[in-house]
């Protein structure tokens, strides 16, 4: 392999400000929302007594996993020793860390006091995986951080290896974390399992590398950078696998479900009769998410197109959220089942909800918000790719590997 | 020249000495009265496991249509005083205003047998709520009561995802009325504590349970766990009770016969 050159982002200056003026004005528009709802409360938005986490935690947890699945094209470089992987590296760190920044960003301007950041900060918990997950999480970014030091700066070098080794393992447990947020509570009939902590790392591998190679794209093409064909079967060909993978889990943790009898009006609600739910979980998680992209990604000749691979990624993104939604906000609405046996005919007061799907529909400033934190994620690489060395000069085979020439081209 | 300062610093020391003394005599019998009782106020006093309070709530007791529970509640803890914002719509307000007690109505889905119970915080002896809560607000007491501390309270909500009840509220909106004993502020999360105000001054008595008496229902009947000859254990010993969400192996301090 040749020496790997990297340069900062070449954009043309109007095309870079532009781009700048447009992630910072969505940023600007997530930070007035924010304000908003902490200004007048939360019933600004859909949430209520029965949906406590709405559409911010959706973009948070999406944002939060795909950080650490992220700064996988990074492992398989040093930990993996994948050599082609390696020039990906400093991207996939600094993609990482804005992941995680932007998803912490919306998950902490919806708390209901995000004035008290500093006794979330200060006084812990540590029964609670929440409480470990402040660590794990601002852990991963010093890290991180850190790791991208040892890429970037010839005396770190001999540390690459371990640093990107003990950032691997973290990434496993943050996301097993995450995962467990909902995989450890014991009231709600859709959680309740172990297999949602690996399920979210599987899950976190394919939206993570899709949001990468979007940002890969985006930036090669618009400075004109070639990335060879080598590398691009090497990149579908995870993303694939990836995405396979969800399925497999998403098929493991329905039928865990389903075997039981106690859980067969869960299932029934998210497969079947969930009306909005039931839609986004087979045309938005499985069809959208996995079953089209797989069919790009597999398809002898619309996998050799970029511009179609480019839409898998896309589609990986979409599905991605869908998977979320009928995660967080699909498994509240439904239901806590309190009376084996017996139908609630009354639950408190008209209006207030028991023994029924909750109703909930997210309000413009809560999606904001979650598009604010998608735009902090993006404008951060935005600032670093130009003003730092992270972006390699090329990602063609002959640069990558010099055996491919000798290849036919997949 | 002197004479004169010395007449007049007479003048003011003899009005300091009759300041002092009537000072004294006003303030002595305060000090004597007042100072036993404030270290002696039962407030100031550790809470210690000696008790642990809850409920017994005998379903078939618990009369339809009746709200005399939740009424009182809502006085006692300054729920009534909650008004939806202005723009919200009235029955999401329902979904989002805070609820301490609410009136369920079952239905048996074999023998469609009915059955009225009030649900509120079940104050689990293991609490789901108190296990997540990162920051450790929502806490139990010695006395097995189930509170949050609204001061540490962060709003993250991640104990409302925790609780198998729906026992827990989240204030939506800004607050203009509250009550001294039952403070309450956006952005925070609260549940029925027992109506701890009373305990914790000596009134051995909760505001739902007292009025389900007054009613002449008698449904609810509140007491020590840990007293076998007090109220609630001699209630529980009569008759076979459950908890709701058994299977969880919580050991909630409230429970229930005829369910």
């Amino acid at each position: 392999m040749k020496r790997i050159v990297y340069r900062e982002w070449l954009v043309q200056p109007q095309r870079y400000w532009g781009l700048l003026a447009i992630l910072a004005a969505v940023v600007a528009v997530g930070g007035l929302s924010a304000l908003y709802m902490e200004h007048h409360g939360h019933w600004v938005t859909g949430m209520t007594n029965s949906v406590v986490w709405g559409m911010p935690h959706v973009f948070a947890v999406f944002l939060i996993i795909a950080a650490s699945g992220a700064l996988n094209v990074a492992s398989i470089g040093t930990v993996f020793d994948k050599k082609a992987y390696k020039p990906l590296g400093r991207l996939s760190g600094l993609l990482a860390v804005a992941l995680l920044v932007g998803g912490l960003l919306v998950l902490v301007l919806d708390l209901g006091r995000p004035d008290r950041l500093l006794v979330a900060m200060t006084t812990h918990n540590f029964s609670s995986i929440f409480a470990w997950n402040i660590f794990l999480y601002t852990g991963f970014a010093a890290i991180t951080i850190g790791y991208l030091w040892t890429m970037a700066e010839r005396k770190g070098h001999r540390l690459q290896k371990p640093v990107g080794t003990f950032a691997f393992l973290w990434r496993l447990a943050l996301t097993t974390g995450t995962g467990s947020i909902f995989g450890f509570l014991v009231g709600r009939e859709a959680y309740d399992t172990a297999i949602l902590g690996p399920m979210f790392v599987v899950m976190s591998f394919a939206y993570g590398l899709a949001v990468y190679m979007l940002v890969l794209f985006y930036t090669f093409d618009a400075d004109g950078r070639p990335i060879g064909p080598a590398m691009l079967k090497r990149l579908r060909s995870l993303l694939g696998l990836f995405v396979s993978a969800i399925l497999y889990f998403t098929l493991v943790y329905h039928l865990t479900k389903l075997y039981g009898a106690k859980h067969s009006d869960i299932e029934a609600f998210i497969l079947i009769n969930g009306g909005f739910y039931s839609a986004m979980f087979w045309v938005g998680w499985i069809l959208i998410g996995g079953l089209l992209p797989l069919g790009i990604i597999y398809h002898p000749e619309l996998n050799q197109r970029r511009d179609w691979i480019t839409a898998a990624c896309a589609l990986v993104i979409v599905g991605g959220f869908a998977a979320m939604y009928v995660i967080i906000i699909g498994s509240q609405a439904y239901p806590q089942e309190m009376f084996p046996g017996h139908s609630v005919l009354q639950f408190g007061a008209p209006g207030d909800v028991g023994g029924r799907v909750a109703p909930y529909s997210p309000s413009l400033p809560e999606f904001l918000l979650g598009i604010g934190g998608v735009g902090l994620a993006l404008l951060i690489p935005a600032v670093g790719v130009r003003v730092l060395q992270f972006l390699p000069e090329s990602l063609s085979d002959r640069d990558i590997d010099p055996h491919a020439s000798a290849r036919p081209a997949a | 020249m002197n004479h004169e300062t010395e007449s007049t610093n007479q003048g003011r020391r003899d009005f300091l000495s009759a300041a002092m003394g009537v000072s004294t005599a006003a303030i002595a019998p305060g000090v004597i009265l007042h100072t036993p009782e404030a270290s002696a106020a039962p407030r100031t006093d550790p809470v210690t496991d000696v008790h642990r309070w809850g409920l017994l709530v005998d379903t078939s007791k618990c009369a339809e249509g009746c709200s005399a529970c939740v009424d009182a509640c809502d006085r006692e803890n300054g729920l009534n005083l909650q008004a939806a914002p202005l723009g919200d719509d009235a029955m999401k307000w329902q979904n989002q205003r805070a609820t301490w007690i609410r009136k369920v109505k079952l239905q048996d889905n074999l023998s469609g047998q009915i059955t009225n119970l009030p649900l509120m915080c079940q104050h689990c002896e293991h609490p789901p709520c108190v296990d997540v809560c990162p920051t450790g607000a929502s806490f139990k007491r010695a006395d097995g009561i189930v509170m949050v501390d609204s001061h540490t309270c962060i709003g993250c909500r991640y104990c409302m995802m925790a609780c198998p009840y729906k026992a827990r509220s989240f204030i939506h909106e800004q607050v203009d009325q509250k009550l001294t004993r039952a403070p309450r502020g956006k952005g925070c999360v609260e549940s029925c504590n027992l109506c701890v105000h009373r305990l914790d001054a000596g009134d051995l008595s909760t505001a739902c349970a007292e009025a389900c008496s007054a009613e002449g229902h008698r449904a609810l009947v509140f007491g020590d766990l840990k007293d076998p000859s007090g109220p609630l254990r001699q209630a529980l010993a009569k008759q076979r009770t459950r908890q709701i969400r058994q299977d969880l192996g919580l050991n909630t301090g409230v429970r229930y016969a005829g369910i």
